[in-house]
């Protein structure tokens, strides 16, 4: 197996360009959204809104206004997390999604059969449907790119290098280096997923941040599906087991009172 | 706020809802048949029978639901089978769904098989090679309870996992509690009962029969409704979720409507086929508030404070 590799993203340094989500939709050919008329969000400058099908890739724009003089933007290019342990990945029904020899999460979309239960797995929502192919589609790691040396499409194009690409030893070297060079500036500066002890077993796209996860979107603590699944079967297990009590308890005692009845009138 | 709240929807809709429901109301009258085969009378076979044709017909409904839901309908075998290397068998005992696509296949076999053995018994079969199938397993012999109770054995199964699989994702109300199977397991049970005292009427069941299965439909709103409120108190500050239309559905539908009301009918003694109909129409909205008060939860609008 090659060296796990992945995306380290400083989100302090990402300026909003979307060059990284332009690059992803044509390398992997994503269709436009509503035949390319876009409908304004209306209340953010971020107009794609959310990762899904068609977006693997999506700046999400924070804007955090107390008035005209008072404010800020937090911008982060958000992509598919590519967990240790991937949620996506174990529940899939049909094998569709696989762990590459990169150590990323790819759905193969010629066996993927769209039953979405991939979509209610991810903690993060990085999943959708693809209208185009009806099945569930999501960032790659450009996977293609990587079979042939190449960098990912996103990371190649960011201007900025606020998207990082190459060996997950390395990047958290590297992203330790830029956290603790923040911190001293006075930075109120975090790592998000990078540690291989915390939620997931680490996240193969991680993150610098400098607010609270959820101002990202990101929940604090993503956990695996399965999580509940001992717990759920256990209570289901238990009220099957008091329905199939009562059931019989409840036959007996008509059958008990028949054979009283028939005994009385005898 | 729940990490749930940051998951994206897996738009199951109204296919899901509807296989959710018939699945539930199969598996139950499936398990009730079962225990009525196997313990109760001579007059309870026509109610036993009725459980088994319901099974068979709510398994075939439940399959084809589940297909045409599929984005890509014609995979549907891919979760059967390997597709890059057929016949290996496809199989992950920790995903409910996949463990559920084998259930309804094998809850399809056995529930089919008693349904004929079912339709041989009252001599219905014309059909050469049915009349052979349905005879080997003909209504009330040894084998024909084994193949029956094995269909109610995972009636039970069909009932509740669809509440496990729910839990097992990262979706608010669906992920936040432990208890949907369960109370869906009890939702089945009493929708279940329900179809056989609807179908039950009509197909000449005893009124002894009938009343057993009554008793056996209050005890199970019992348990719905005790399931249902630890339920509720189990997903705590979640519960904000429920400040919505599917709130009220949940509240007036399902509590009201479909628990207490019937209740109240079995209680009185009144004509069970009223009581019958509102538990029925109680276990759809169950499931119909679930999906939808989940679905309906906007990620990035919880995320942004809005």
């Amino acid at each position: 197996m090659a060296e796990a590799m992945g995306f380290f993203t400083d989100t302090t340094v990402c300026i909003g360009c979307k060059a990284c989500e332009v690059a992803c939709k044509e390398w992997n050919q994503l269709p436009a959204e509503n035949g390319g008329i876009r409908e304004l969000s209306g209340d953010s400058y971020d107009n794609t809104r959310r990762l899904d099908g068609i977006h693997w890739r999506h700046v999400r724009f924070i804007e955090q206004f107390k008035g005209p003089y008072d404010g800020r933007w937090l911008m982060m290019s958000d992509v598919c997390k590519h967990c240790v342990q991937a949620g996506c990945l174990e529940v899939c029904p049909t094998g569709a999604i696989i762990r590459t020899e990169f150590d990323t999460v790819v759905i193969q979309s010629d066996v993927c059969n769209g039953c979405r239960a991939c979509i209610a797995a991810c903690p993060f929502g990085v999943i959708d449907i693809n209208p185009v192919s009806g099945t569930a589609q999501k960032c790659t790691l450009c996977y293609d790119r990587l079979k042939v040396g190449l960098e990912p499409a996103c990371s190649k194009a960011c201007p900025t290098d606020s998207i990082q690409f190459g060996t997950i030893t390395e990047l958290r070297t590297r992203a330790e280096k830029r956290a603790d060079q923040l911190k001293a500036q006075g930075v109120k500066a975090a790592l998000y997923g990078a540690d291989s002890d915390g939620p997931l077993g680490g996240l193969n796209s991680f993150y610098l941040l400098v607010d609270e996860p959820e101002v990202y979107g990101l929940p604090r603590k993503p956990q695996l599906p399965t999580r509940n699944l001992a717990k759920s079967a256990g209570f289901s297990v238990l009220s099957a087991g008091v329905l199939g009590v009562l059931a019989l308890v409840g036959l007996r005692k008509r059958r008990m009172d028949q054979v009283g009845g028939s005994g009385g009138s005898n | 706020m729940s990490d749930t709240f940051f998951s994206g929807a897996p738009h199951w809709t109204w296919f899901i809802i509807l296989y959710f429901f018939v699945g539930g109301i199969a598996g139950g009258a499936c398990f009730l048949a079962a225990v009525l085969d196997w313990f109760g009378g001579p007059e309870d076979r026509p109610v036993v029978r009725t459980g088994y044709n319901v099974a068979a017909v709510g398994a075939i409904l439940s399959g084809a639901l589940l297909t045409i839901d599929l984005g890509q309908p014609l995979r549907f075998w891919h979760m059967l089978f390997q597709s890059a290397n057929f016949p290996a068998i496809m199989f992950k005992g920790w995903s409910p769904i996949s463990f559920g696509a084998w259930a309804i296949l094998v809850f399809g076999f056995f529930s089919v098989l008693s349904a004929l053995g079912g339709m041989a018994e009252e001599g219905r079969l014309q059909n050469p090679a049915l009349r052979a199938v349905g005879g080997a397993v003909r209504g009330g012999s040894g084998l024909a309870k084994v193949v029956g109770g094995v269909a109610g054995l995972l009636g039970v199964f069909i009932a509740g996992y669809t509440g496990v699989l729910l839990s097992v994702t990262n979706r608010p109300i669906w992920a936040d509690s432990p208890w949907l199977g369960a109370l869906f397991v009890a939702s089945g049970a009493s929708t279940g009962a329900a179809a056989l005292i609807l179908l039950g009427l009509r197909r000449g069941a005893s009124e002894q029969s009938l009343a057993r299965v009554s008793a056996f439909d209050t005890k199970a709103l019992v348990v719905e409704l005790l399931v249902l409120a630890i339920f509720i108190g189990s997903l705590g500050s979640v519960n904000r979720v429920w400040l919505s239309f599917w709130g009220l559905v949940l509240l007036v539908g399902v509590v009201w409507l479909g628990i207490l009301a019937p209740l109240r009918l079995h209680l009185q003694r009144r004509p069970v086929a009223s009581a019958a109909k509102l538990v029925l129409l109680g276990g759809f909205l169950l499931r119909l508030a679930t999906i939808f008060a989940s679905e309906g939860v906007d990620r990035y609008r919880v995320a942004a404070g809005m």
